[in-house]
């Protein structure tokens, strides 16, 4: 080890001050800081510091993820082959079929390594342009800016992706990133400046741009139905749409699966279409149980979209109506569709976008959860509100915790003047 | 340079009433999603507001100042009046597509600031040539954004294809954000950060 270290610092000299490379000096000290621990001591009155810096943070969120990525690679290639094997979807004919094929797999073949390998192939050139794209932009920035890169994109990075569907164009992935760092994060100051969550704004960006390639029933399986004669045959639980789009559209789709029922298990565990990474309630609460130990997400904010949701299916439920079968989805529904268990998690808890006080966690966390349902039920143009919920309570955050802070210094005073 | 020239040149970037005084935005977001309406609307405000500084300032002696703005809305809304009419006899699917936002010039502060601002305290020429400066500076950043939103949004430009369309064979995804009107507050964000680069003596002082 001691061979890298010094390689390390024999390639530092042209970086260093009033050398050639003076102004790449955030690229290289990228790769050192990645590698190594920085060797800078405390200088002035501050001697204590927390072991957890940013660097510790991201990367605790990003073992929290290794459940969601997991289920990414898996659920993928699991969906386009069932599609194929047992719905009469054709393969897509695209580069990834080929390579898959090339490899030896076949479409439509039931076992493990050939879902892993074909969910592969879709999720891994987004997240590598994901990274490629964002990685540019936030290098070029720290250059210009003449700060060291940070860590704030690591995370980001992972988290786009997830939220994105298996057949998404890749320069549109490209363009959301772009999107997501710049106006999402860069233009406010970058990390920890950001009053948005950055990949929610890069998903919100593609969600309105492109609503072909993100919404609606086509993207969510990688397998073409337009060619499949058996188009109208196909089961509820395959039809190409998510349970989402579905229960917006089939009222009995969901009134005969209960709790606990084949088919609910299935959305909890994942097992259904959607975008890449979101499906899977169990994968979310490994990441919750790891953020939430590790105390970097907020179990505030998280049990406040919990209630918040309850709260509002509990309203809304009695307002049941033919015309919208919404109203009749039940709680134990609503948390195992969609994005809600993966916005819950990792979206509302983004320590720089949500709020930053206690009781202003559980406020917002409660907001969230009546906005996704209220956007969910209510507007039948958008059958997902966890975006729209999470962006749009950011946006409060702040606003929230000044009331909060207030609060608090009205309490205190008229303590004192007790007194 | 000349008084005249300042007051008719002033307006178009330095003292934009979009880009630096913020005004007008709303209607700036309403009818820029082709360039077709948004050449027209900026036709419209640039007269209505050299007609209506002319016309204020020729009575400017003659106002009462406690029922001013009640004699400049006056002006102001026949002049829109007589615009619309205009519109709808010689360009009428155009003013169909522009719809109310003809009728709402008389609520855009630009055409009522200059009136209350300029003309109030000019002579009649000035104040119609600062009329015609403070339009153009609307009708530039409305054509800038007009520009980008129809290009962008449906690969056309006055109606005329430039990106074919993959849904007719050709290449272009038109990109649905463009015809929102958020594209609108980030493609207006992005001229103001233009030209603050451009001119750095237009930031505010921190």
């Amino acid at each position: 080890m001691k061979f890298l270290r010094n390689l390390l610092d024999k390639l530092e000299k042209p970086f260093q001050k009033g050398q050639p490379l003076e102004k790449l000096y955030p690229v290289y000290e990228m790769h050192d800081t990645i590698l190594y621990t920085p060797g800078q001591v405390t200088e002035g009155s501050t001697h204590v510091r927390d072991a957890l810096d940013l660097k510790r943070m991201m990367i605790t969120v990003v073992i929290a993820l290794i459940p969601c990525i997991c289920m990414a690679f898996y659920n993928t290639g699991y969906q386009a082959n069932l599609a194929i094997a047992s719905y009469g979807a054709k393969p897509l004919a695209i580069w990834q079929t080929q390579v898959y094929q090339l490899l030896g797999f076949k479409p439509g073949m039931m076992s493990f390594w050939a879902h892993v390998v074909y969910g592969g192939l879709f999720f891994l050139p987004v997240l590598i342009t994901t990274f490629a794209v964002g990685g540019i932009i936030e290098v070029s920035n720290a250059i210009i800016r003449k700060h060291e890169v940070n860590e704030g994109f690591l995370v980001t990075g992972f988290l786009l992706p997830l939220t994105l569907p298996p057949t998404i164009p890749l320069w549109q992935v490209a363009l959301g990133t772009a999107f997501g760092v710049l106006i999402g994060k860069e233009i406010f100051g970058g990390t920890g400046k950001n009053i948005l969550n950055p990949a929610l704004t890069g998903r919100a960006f593609l969600f309105f741009a492109y609503p072909a390639q993100i919404s609606g029933d086509k993207p969510w399986i990688a397998a073409d139905f337009v060619a499949s004669k058996f188009t109208s045959t196909l089961p509820d639980a395959v039809s190409g749409a998510t349970w989402l789009g579905k229960a917006a559209t089939n009222k009995a789709a969901l009134a005969s699966h209960g709790f606990g029922s084949p088919a609910w298990w299935d959305a909890f565990l994942g097992f259904v279409p959607g975008s890449m990474g979101e499906t899977s309630v169990l994968a979310c609460l490994i990441g919750a149980f790891i953020l939430i130990y590790m105390q970097i997400g907020s179990w505030r904010t998280m049990a406040g979209v919990v209630l918040g949701t309850f709260t509002m299916t509990a309203l809304l439920s009695g307002g049941s109506s033919d015309t919208n079968p919404m109203f009749a989805v039940p709680f134990y529904w609503h948390v195992v569709l969609g994005g809600w268990a993966f916005g819950t998690v990792f979206m509302a808890t983004d320590p720089v976008s949500s709020a930053f006080t206690d009781m202003g966690r559980w406020v917002y966390g409660f907001l969230i959860g009546v906005m996704v349902i209220l956007v969910r039920v209510v507007n039948p143009a958008y059958p997902e509100g966890m975006m729209l919920a999470i962006l749009f309570m950011n946006m409060f955050a702040p606003f929230i915790d000044h009331f909060v802070v207030q609060a608090n210094i009205k309490r205190r005073l008229e303590r004192n003047a007790a007194v | 340079m000349s008084k005249d020239s300042k007051v008719l040149l002033d307006p178009l970037f330095d003292n934009n009433p979009i880009a630096i005084q913020v005004l007008g935005i709303c209607s700036a977001l309403a009818v820029t999603t082709k360039l077709e309406t948004a050449v027209v609307m900026a036709i419209a405000v640039t007269l209505v507001t050299a007609f209506s500084n002319l016309a204020i300032s020729v009575l400017r002696n003659y106002i009462p100042p406690s029922i001013r703005i009640i004699v400049q809305l006056t002006v102001i809304a026949s002049l829109v009046i007589v615009t619309d009419q205009i519109l709808k006899a010689f360009v009428f699917e155009i003013s169909k597509q522009l719809s109310v936002f003809v009728g709402l010039i008389i609520t855009n502060c630009i055409v009522m600031g200059r009136a209350e601002a300029f003309a109030m305290q000019n002579g009649p020429r000035a104040s119609f040539i600062d009329g015609i400066g403070n339009g153009l500076g609307y009708g530039i950043v409305l054509l800038v954004v007009g520009f980008f939103r129809e290009l962008f949004g449906t690969g056309k430009l006055f109606g005329m294809v430039v990106f074919p369309l993959a849904s007719e064979g050709g290449w272009y995804v038109p990109n649905g954000l463009m015809v929102l009107s958020p594209a609108a507050f980030f493609l207006i964000g992005g001229f103001i950060w233009l030209l603050r680069t451009w001119k750095p003596e237009l930031a505010e002082k921190e």
